[in-house]
């Protein structure tokens, strides 16, 4: 206890300041945070214009799915990219938020306002049960179980009466907030906008303004820069202090509690839900959406969630293909390209030419070089450091 | 009550016969092959085509041409299995678990939905049925077919037995298994003998695929899906990566699920399934017969 409290009136470790001048680092839209966040502001302006374009009930709906879908995908990629957990039962939490919500708000009468607490706890208990006990175990036993888990909730769905059997739920309310309901529309400025187009809305601000901030923001905290280390290696980090079971298991959740939101809002949009909507199939959907785009990188997971929802819209003769050629693709995606489209540590390309005044650019680039520089004036060693630095390449 | 008994042992020898290509493909690359259940699938659909394409069997659809059928399937999935290991798994060898997972799921897809290309989308009949009489065992109805399938399937199990516990290649296995660096110092081929694994389980998933259509006379691009996933779960029961752990594995999970449905009405029937999957997880992950498993790193 005494070296505990000498120990925290310390002031906190700090790392060493480096041993010569860093260049600077890029700043402004051409360096790899702004570039994303500027195309991010431009997708996120678009999405908002769109009803301004093309405003036809075809359009709104298939959008309007589209972004559920992305927020599908951010969920599942906390837990897959970020945490390294397989969960290919994805789409049951789905069906867990959309029945929880479609019941609250049928047989019960409550606002769908209200149904967000029950659909979360839903949620989190499921997430429980599942993640509790396989979580400890080696990391296939939670893909196979959360396999047969999709396949429970959906046939307990379809065999229970307050879930309406095989038929599912209908007539599913939309959100209304203090009297003023959705379905109502509004007029802003002289136009008016119907129902559809604010529930668009709606989930278009959820997406972007929670979805992408909160999770992308969640990767770089404490939180996930555990997960990371988790999926890299799970000894390494229990070695280092981490508790590797409270940190599966708070991804796993968070993905769980997103998914019951995105299966909220779908049942929203749908107005209906049956069992036959939550197949394995869909899991396997979303799991192909952030494989291909890109396992822990949020722009990646995006255009990878917007090809698997959309691209059937737009190649009508394809889409009876398409799962063949989504099988296909995930073999060969993980064999030679397993960072997907948009790696989570992309380097943008005029980024990988640096210009710094110094002779040596390419060393001060590296930071590799730059600890073994440290490492030779502390211990001395050049050539424990060359052999170091030599077997850096053969390392995963 | 052994009415029960008997229809639970007769799922559970298809369980294992499946169980049995998980198990060995798991212990000895620790890979859970996800592409299982279709090759069993595929297994149904070669005893159709082969059906089809020789009109003339049907007429005298006796238990030796239900015999040749297996044996045309079971060499066609066994050279599948190898393909789908030289093709997706060989190369993702050293590549962390995740993305040897995905390609599984990948593989399984993509022989679903090429089936589906194929053969479209509504279920097939199957154009043999096993026909015969049946007879009064312990007070339970049971067909001659069943019992032949069923002897079928205890005959593939005791060879394979023999195989892996008596032969000089069952030997080289199971030290595969054990450890497979000091295999390959040992001078055992390790590609040769995983490609061998997969030929061996492979085709005891083709054998039980045609075993099914035949028996229950309908097949459809998704037939193993769920199977898959129930032989999965008998593996974990009877202890993932031994090989008498998945033939008991089987017959348990059979005799849960009869006594399961009996006990809630069939249309629970996987779902008292997979609730027995996590609850063996939760409380005994190594399974019956299953050894404790020491994680290497």
């Amino acid at each position: 206890m005494i070296a505990l409290s000498t120990t925290s009136t310390r002031s906190p470790l700090r790392a060493p300041a480096p041993t010569r001048e860093r260049p600077q680092r890029r700043r402004g839209w051409r360096s790899d945070e702004g570039f994303v966040r500027l195309l991010g502001a431009l997708a996120f302006v678009f999405v908002l214009v769109l009803p301004f374009i093309n405003a036809s009930p075809y359009v709104i709906s298939i959008m309007t799915s589209a972004l559920i879908y992305v927020m599908l995908a951010l969920g599942l990629n906390v837990v897959v990219g970020y945490a390294g957990l397989l969960d290919l039962g994805y789409i049951a939490f789905f069906a867990v938020g959309a029945y929880t919500s479609g019941i609250l708000t049928t047989h019960f009468g409550w606002p769908m306002l209200f149904a967000v607490p029950g659909v979360i706890v839903a949620c989190i208990v499921a997430g429980i049960i599942i993640g509790g006990p396989t979580l400890r175990l080696r990391s296939d036993y939670l893909a196979i179980v959360t396999l047969g888990f999709g396949e429970i909730i959906r046939l307990t769905a379809n065999n229970l009466e307050i879930t309406g059997g095989p038929s599912g739920i209908h007539g599913i309310p939309s959100w209304s907030f203090f009297g003023w309901d959705f379905a109502d529309g509004v007029t802003v400025g002289g136009i008016f906008f119907n129902g559809k187009i604010v529930f668009y809305y709606f989930v278009a601000l959820i997406v972007g303004a929670v979805g992408v901030v909160v999770v992308s923001r969640l990767a770089r905290g404490k939180m996930g820069r555990a997960w990371k280390a988790v999926r890299d290696d799970e000894d390494a980090a229990e070695a280092m202090g981490i508790n590797t079971y409270v940190t599966k298991i708070t991804a796993y959740i968070i993905g769980a509690v997103w998914a019951g939101l995105a299966g909220q809002l779908m049942g929203t949009h749908l107005t209906a839900i049956s069992p036959n909507s939550f197949q394995f199939l869909y899991s396997a959907l979303i799991l192909m959406a952030v494989v291909l785009g890109g396992m822990g990188s949020t722009p990646g997971v995006i255009i990878g969630a917007l090809f698997v929802s959309l691209a059937p819209e737009f190649l009508r003769e394809f889409s009876e293909w398409r799962f063949l050629l989504f099988g296909v693709l995930l073999v060969v995606t993980m064999i030679f390209r397993p960072s997907g489209i948009w790696p989570a540590t992309a380097v943008l390309p005029w980024s990988k030419d640096k210009h710094v005044d110094d002779d040596d650019t390419d060393n001060d680039q590296d930071p590799r070089v730059v600890s073994r520089e440290g490492f030779e004036k502390d211990a001395g060693a050049e050539g424990a450091a060359d052999l170091l630095s030599g077997r850096e390449g053969k390392g995963r | 009550m052994s009415q029960i008994i008997l229809n639970g042992l007769f799922v559970g020898s298809f369980y294992a016969l499946i169980a049995l290509g998980y198990s060995m493909v798991y212990g000895i690359i620790k890979l859970l092959n996800f592409a299982h259940g279709d090759v069993y699938m595929i297994g149904a659909f070669v005893g159709f085509v082969t059906l089809t394409s020789f009109g003339g069997l049907t007429a005298a659809a006796t238990v030796p041409t239900l015999i040749l059928l297996i044996l045309v399937a079971m060499i066609f999935t066994g050279l599948l299995g190898v393909g789908i290991e030289r093709v997706a798994y060989r190369p993702l060898r050293t590549s962390p678990r995740l993305a040897v997972l995905i390609t599984a799921v990948g593989m399984s897809f993509t022989l679903e939905y090429a089936v589906r290309q194929i053969f479209g989308p509504s279920p097939k009949a199957y154009p043999v049925r096993l026909s015969g009489g049946s007879l009064d065992l312990f007070g339970a109805r049971v067909s001659t077919a069943q019992l032949a399938l069923m002897g079928v399937a205890a005959l593939l199990m005791v060879v394979l037995a023999f195989y892996v516990n008596k032969t000089r290649e069952g030997r080289a296995m199971r030290a595969i298994a054990l450890d497979p660096q000091a295999s390959t110092l040992m001078g055992i081929n390790v590609n040769g003998v995983i490609a061998r694994v997969f030929f061996i389980g492979s085709a005891l998933a083709g054998a039980a695929g045609v075993m099914a259509g035949a028996y229950y006379g309908s097949i459809d691009f998704l037939m193993g899906f769920v199977i898959g996933l129930k032989a999965f779960t008998a593996a974990v029961i009877g202890g993932i990566g031994n090989l008498y752990g998945a033939m008991l594995g089987g017959l348990t999970l059979g005799l849960l699920e009869s006594f399961g449905s009996a006990w809630l009405g069939g249309e629970w029937r996987d779902v008292f399934s997979f609730a027995c999957l996590i609850l063996f997880l939760s409380f005994k992950p190594t399974g019956l017969l299953g050894a404790r498993v020491v994680e290497r790193m």
